[in-house]
């Protein structure tokens, strides 16, 4: 076992402040939505708004941080060991198995992490984004053309944002409890925090894998 | 080092007090009610004192030598009179259907007291006429017989009296009255406009006598302690024409009062609310309650009229509060008083149901004002209106609404309020409006829309954002043509996601107990 440098400083800050943001607008959004009263409905409307392009902004800078330095290849899906992960979530993480892919600093994620993180960007964020952003320059119909793209329509609109919500409340549960999953329960947030996680050295069964990156 | 220090610090100081009292809404205030005050006072002043004229120091016998004496030196004024809607009471509109038209108390028929024809000897009360020959339309009426006291005394004692045809009340000194003329106060409107529909705040909801003398709590425009406006401050009138429009008897969407005129168009420190005004109209918001110190009638149904006591006499019902809920001359009311408006979409034009319009067979309720309007129409915003329902007479041969003539001074005429016999009184009513009647009588469920726009309240005790935007209790519950927030949610996302949640919870649950098990059986 080595203890090697991870997550680097950016994606540490990347990812703790888009956890925040994420929470923080999925309890006002939710507020918008009508679920409950908490902050009270325009403040929730607006710390959702602000939230909001807070969070586009962090995406800008993410995306653009990952293809400076390459490192959107490590979301690139890869249909390898897909069965063998599943297998191992479903079966030999019960026999204390040992995990079908290493983690390395070239090679972060499992395939499925990279099916899910894949799906988070390609689906579910785009579809939150893409509507928010819709429904913040909603301008109610032609609203003495103010609307430039003159929907006239906020249903489908707000339907849709729904919908990602919910999908991305179920991908935060999911994800917390994944996170529990790694070599102890603590070893992945600790890596998250501190950007250090001890990764085993090379030996034969993780050979192949190795190769392929 | 210790000097530049202070300096930093003094500076911060300056800086944050500017910034907090130029920020402060208390400062905003005060500058406010200020201007408020001074308005008030440069109001009062008159440029002209005609207790001073000469021609005015004598004794008269009648109103028309007042009003003689008015145009011996304002000689051309009668022409804009003789063509106002408060004396011909109608005047052109464009309407859906019909095109350029007239419309007004003319030829409309309302349902309240219903309508004029038959009944003038009470109804020109509040028309600006004296006598019933310079009939309504009357463009080359007789100048003499326009009541300009009625909008003009300044003395407070100008009374038209009860049943005499337009004329004054005699107990009105009119030499003193002709002294005091001068631009109508709040008492020379609202002795009509407060009283409508056969009392107080009977027809409007949102102006009635409480308003003469009121609080900010009522309104903040017309209170004593608040901007003190009289009528003609916001419905501002050039010769004669007064700006204004109600859209009972209204339905072009031309020379109408805005909040507008004094407030500006982004009047909230919020971007979020400033946008609701492009579907929201102000009134919305800013007049969470109508009928505050006295009831509206919400509901009138003529076809219990007639009951009467074992004198044969016309007898009333009055309940807790103090509002008729019986009359035998009118029938069963119902009022309502603190009262939540309805909401509707509004785009400036009306249709209106006028006299001798005949009923469609598939109607069962007949909408006498249609106010037009919708989400997807850019002109429409939504309005709070008090809606009033009535049961009111109808012809079911010619299928019109019938105009009964009510009012008479004496019994025999065939008046309802003397001779409590509806086929007579209908027969006299349609005959004065010159329309058929098949002498069959039935009834007819009717409803109008009253916008409500006066009664403006304290901003503290606007709407908030939860009293729309909440799936328990909307506001604009009624209001479905869009979709809101918070109010309208899609049933099958929302179970659906919830119940997806429930199951990942289930499932983390679920792989972490077993997780957890097999750990302890290998140890």
């Amino acid at each position: 076992m080595k203890e090697v440098l991870i997550y680097k400083g950016y994606e540490r800050f990347w990812h703790w402040s888009q956890a925040a943001l994420i929470i923080f607008l999925a309890v006002t959004g939710f507020e918008v939505h009508g679920s409950y009263t908490f902050f009270g409905y325009e403040n929730a409307v607006v710390y959702h708004r602000y939230a909001a392009l807070g969070l586009i902004v962090l995406i800008l800078f993410t995306a653009f941080w990952h293809f400076i330095t390459g490192e959107w290849k490590q979301y690139k899906p890869t249909p390898q060991f897909v069965k063998e992960q599943i297998e191992y979530y479903l079966l030999g993480i019960f026999k204390n198995a040992p995990h079908p892919t290493k983690k390395t600093v070239l090679s972060k994620l499992n395939p499925l992490q990279k099916l899910a993180y894949f799906g988070l960007m390609v689906v579910i964020i785009p579809l939150l984004v893409i509507t928010g952003i819709l429904y913040l320059f909603y301008r109610m119909p032609s609203a003495a053309n103010m609307n430039p793209l003159n929907l006239t329509n906020l249903e489908p609109i707000a339907i849709l944002h729904t919908i990602g919500a919910y999908l991305l409340v179920m991908f935060v549960i999911g994800h917390l409890y994944l996170i529990t999953t790694g070599h102890t329960i603590f070893t992945n947030l600790k890596a998250m925090i501190t950007g250090y996680e001890e990764i085993e050295e090379d030996d034969d069964h993780h050979k192949k894998e190795e190769k392929k990156v | 080092m210790r000097n530049s220090f202070l300096t930093v610090v003094i500076f911060a100081v300056v800086v944050s007090a500017t910034y907090f009292y130029l920020k402060s809404p208390d400062i905003v205030q005060t500058k406010l009610e200020v201007l408020k005050e001074n308005y008030s006072k440069t109001r009062d002043k008159k440029p002209v004192d005609h207790s001073k004229f000469e021609v005015l120091q004598k004794q008269f016998s009648s109103p028309q030598e007042v009003v003689k004496t008015c145009m011996s030196c304002h000689n051309e004024v009668h022409k804009e009179l003789l063509d106002s809607p408060h004396f011909r009471w109608q005047r052109p509109v464009y309407e859906n259907g019909r095109g350029v038209t007239y419309l007004g108390k003319a030829n409309a028929i309302n349902n309240f007291c219903i309508g004029v024809q038959g009944s003038e000897v009470s109804c020109n009360k509040c028309h600006a006429s004296f006598g019933e020959d310079e009939a309504m339309l009357a463009m080359d009426g007789n100048a003499e017989n326009i009541d300009c006291l009625v909008c003009h005394d300044n003395s407070a004692t100008y009374l038209k009296g009860n049943n005499m045809n337009g004329y004054p009340d005699k107990s009105v000194d009119l030499s003193l009255v002709a002294k005091s003329v001068g631009t109508p106060t709040r008492d020379n409107c609202g002795v009509c406009h407060f009283f409508g529909g056969g009392g107080n705040n009977v027809k409007h909801g949102d102006l009635e006598k409480a308003q003469f003398h009121t609080t900010k709590e009522i309104d903040v425009h017309m209170a004593d302690n608040g901007g003190n406006l009289i009528c003609i401050d916001c419905h501002t009138t050039e010769n004669h024409n007064i700006k204004g429009r109600l859209f009972t008897i209204e339905s072009s969407n031309t020379n109408r009062v805005s909040c507008t005129d004094c407030h500006t168009e982004l009047p909230h420190e919020s971007m979020v609310l400033n946008e609701h005004t492009v579907k929201v109209a102000c009134q919305t918001c800013h007049i969470p309650t109508y009928a505050k110190v006295n009831s509206v009638n919400t509901d009138w149904d003529w076809s219990t009229a007639g009951k009467l006591d074992k004198d044969g006499k016309p007898f009333e019902v009055e309940d807790s509060l103090g509002d008729h809920i019986y009359k035998s001359i009118k029938g069963t009311f119902k009022y309502a008083r603190n009262k939540k408006p309805d909401y509707i979409w509004f785009n400036g034009t009306a249709e209106h149901y006028l006299l001798g319009d005949k009923i469609s067979e598939k109607e069962t309720l007949l909408v006498m004002n249609k106010m037009n309007g919708s989400y997807n129409d850019e002109f429409s915003q939504i309005i709070p209106v008090n809606i009033h329902y009535t049961k009111q007479p109808f012809d079911p041969v010619t299928r019109m609404l019938i105009q009964p003539k009510l009012a008479a001074l004496k019994k025999g005429e065939g008046a309802y309020w003397q001779d409590f016999d509806w086929i007579k009184a209908s027969e006299k009513g349609m005959e004065a409006a010159g329309l058929p009647f098949s002498g069959k009588l039935d009834w007819f469920n009717t409803v109008s829309y009253w916008p409500i726009n006066h009664m403006v309240a304290p901003k503290e005790n606007s709407l908030q954002c939860v009293d729309c935007h909440n799936s328990e209790n909307s506001r604009l519950a009624g209001l479905n043509d869009f979709y809101m927030p918070a109010r309208d949610k899609y049933e099958l996302v929302d179970t659906l996601g919830n119940l997806m949640i429930l199951l990942t919870i289930a499932g983390v649950l679920a792989h972490g107990s077993l997780r957890f098990y097999f750990a302890k059986k290998q140890k």
